[in-house]
């Protein structure tokens, strides 16, 4: 072990030792303050004038090096240096103005009378638009020209329109119909599961395209599909009495748990109320969209409690007409792809 | 140079500061918002814009108090994938009467511009009461609240006189008649036609299929007439515009 680094107790206040420097400049600051408030030292005349040292100093590897310039600017001693803006930046700053400059000439920039000026290049968002929908519009056209005169029963005839058809279909199925039929058509509660072969309305492409073309009671679609169930316990036609023994009538055409007694008194209230829409036998009847009964299909499910409500207070369920939304073209499409779902007739 | 010497002055003065940045905010605020007031093109009108009936203002404004926007935009921008996921791109003209507007640019959820008449009611319904049982996958929140909050009629005159001091062409005749009308929008059975000669194409029916008046209603009711009021098979958009 040296001398070096162990020092002695009495080196704490020597100048020599390079650890007291921080303390020693301390010390001198606060002199030098106290005489500054005391009066002692005035004011310098002009404190903020840079200062530009024109002596080199060597750096490393002998490359001189000016010492760097300060702005005169002091604050107890420290002072600030006067740094150029790294010049990467500056150059960047510079390329924004110009490409300003550029931008304002070629797209529309300075509002006048009674637009703005519109630009060498003629930028227009609305005939960019109408230009790249009339680019697919054309590339689609043949193809959609013969799926709308080919008759829909020989379509699925046609491989390349089939082709076509079900992928465009799958496409728009899933922008229009999948909030209600479900991403993968299964339907939901109240939403008809397009899987199966139970079908409201009739499932030959006929019936499925008249269905797209103007819905299902749409209020806003004269030609729409419509039929309407009564309300029989909201309206009076029944009392909650008749309405549950029709009930355990209806949940015993399909086999389903039931209450034989409720369901042998229900047989005559359903033939006096149901009969003529749902059939004698709860077959059901296409024309006015009214389900069998007698199958395990339920749009809205088959516990007691939830027939008891449908029967109180009647369905009425409501799909939009997409005549006005979509194409002839796009319409068989949604068609062919729905019939091929599998329970197409 | 002297210009920059007197800089200095701005500099070392924290209110000249400030009333200075004012005075260029102001400027830049002016060269920017006043031709919009002005240009033709941001001023374009289009045939079957009309103010909002009561009902639709009233769920406007449940559709702003649940914070629908956050997650809702209201313009369907110019380009191909857009209007073809969501129908004829946004006019300026189709936001006229909104104050504020539902613009935005954040879509968590679809954009709403034109899901007027894209769905029944029943899925409204369904889908607000709870969205995961119509569309499984979405995070949409739960508002079936709103089926039981009887909605008031109190402030609706008044909110039609708030709106028409802002800009909106809301006649006398429509002010003296708001409280009628806004009820007779959710009412199958009431006089339609002074409805609809006040507000064409105004759709009428019980919106939540519930005897009493909720805010459903009026959510519904706003919900299925956006984007429905400009008939666009007969609309020629301005090449210039």
């Amino acid at each position: 072990m040296s001398d070096d680094t162990k020092k002695p107790a009495d080196d704490v206040a020597s100048p020599a030792n390079p650890d007291n420097q921080i303390n020693l400049r301390r010390q001198a600051a606060d002199a030098e303050h106290a005489a500054k408030i005391g009066g002692a030292i005035p004011p310098r005349s002009a404190p903020d004038k840079p200062v530009s040292p024109s002596h080199r100093r060597k750096g490393r590897h002998g490359v001189g090096l000016k010492e760097t310039p300060s702005t005169g600017h002091e604050w107890d001693g420290i002072t600030e240096y006067d740094n150029p803006m790294p010049r990467w930046w500056l150059w960047t700053f510079y390329a924004t103005i110009v490409w300003a400059i550029g931008y304002m000439i070629a797209y529309p920039a300075i509002p006048l009378v009674t637009q703005a000026t519109q630009g060498l290049l003629r930028t227009n968002a609305r005939a960019e638009v109408a230009a790249e929908i009339d680019r697919f519009a054309a590339a689609n056209a043949p193809i959609q020209a013969a799926l709308v005169q080919t008759d829909l029963a020989a379509i699925p005839q046609d491989a390349d329109l089939m082709s076509y058809a079900s992928n465009a279909g799958a496409a728009l199925y899933r922008t229009w119909c999948a909030q209600c039929h479900g991403a993968g058509a299964g339907g939901a509660r109240g939403y008809p599961n397009l899987l199966d072969d139970d079908w409201l309305w009739g499932g030959s492409m006929e019936d499925i395209h008249l269905t797209l073309m103007h819905g299902i009671r749409d209020p806003q679609d004269p030609d729409t599909r419509y039929s309407q169930m009564p309300r029989y316990g909201a309206d009076g036609l029944l009392n909650q009495r008749e309405i549950d023994r029709v009930v355990h009538y209806v949940l015993s055409l399909s086999d389903q748990p039931h209450d034989a007694d409720r369901a042998a008194r229900g047989a005559q209230i359903y033939a006096d109320n149901c009969s003529a829409c749902h059939g004698d036998a709860g077959e059901g009847d296409r024309g006015q969209g009214a389900p069998a009964l007698n199958d395990q299909v339920w749009l809205y499910g088959s516990e007691p409690e939830t027939l008891r409500r449908i029967v109180s207070e009647g369905p009425y369920g409501v799909m939009p007409a997409w005549s006005n939304r979509l194409t002839e073209a796009e319409i068989r499409a949604l068609t062919v792809y729905v019939h091929g779902l599998g329970g197409g007739e | 140079m002297r210009i920059l010497e007197k800089h200095k002055i701005l500099e070392k003065n924290a209110t000249l500061l400030l009333v200075f940045s004012f005075l260029v905010v102001t400027i830049g605020g002016i060269v920017q918002i006043t031709p919009l007031f002005y240009l033709e093109n941001t001023i374009e009108k289009v045939e079957g814009v009309r103010p909002y009936t009561p009902l639709e203002l009233a769920g406007r404004d449940i559709y702003i108090r649940e914070g629908c926007y956050v997650c809702h935009s209201q313009m369907i921008r110019p380009m191909r994938d857009e209007v073809e996921r969501y129908g004829h791109y946004s006019l300026a003209a189709e936001s006229m009467y909104d104050h504020p507007f539902q613009w935005g640019s954040k879509r968590t959820g679809p954009d709403l511009a034109r899901v007027g008449g894209r769905y029944s009611d029943e899925w409204h319904i369904d889908h607000l009461r709870d969205p995961q049982s119509v569309v499984p996958e979405s995070i949409m929140p739960k508002y079936g609240f709103l089926l039981d909050r009887v909605i008031h009629t109190d402030h609706i005159q008044q909110r039609l006189v708030a709106d028409r001091r802002v800009g909106v062409p809301y006649t006398d005749e429509m002010i003296q008649n708001a409280v009628a009308d806004f009820r007779t929008q959710a009412d199958e059975f009431g006089d339609l036609s002074a409805l609809q000669s006040r507000y064409p194409g105004a759709q009428v029916r019980n919106f939540d299929r519930q005897p009493q008046l909720t805010e459903m209603d009026a959510l519904i009711a706003y919900l299925q007439v956006l984007g429905t009021m400009v008939d666009f098979s007969t609309f020629e958009p301005d090449p210039n515009r």
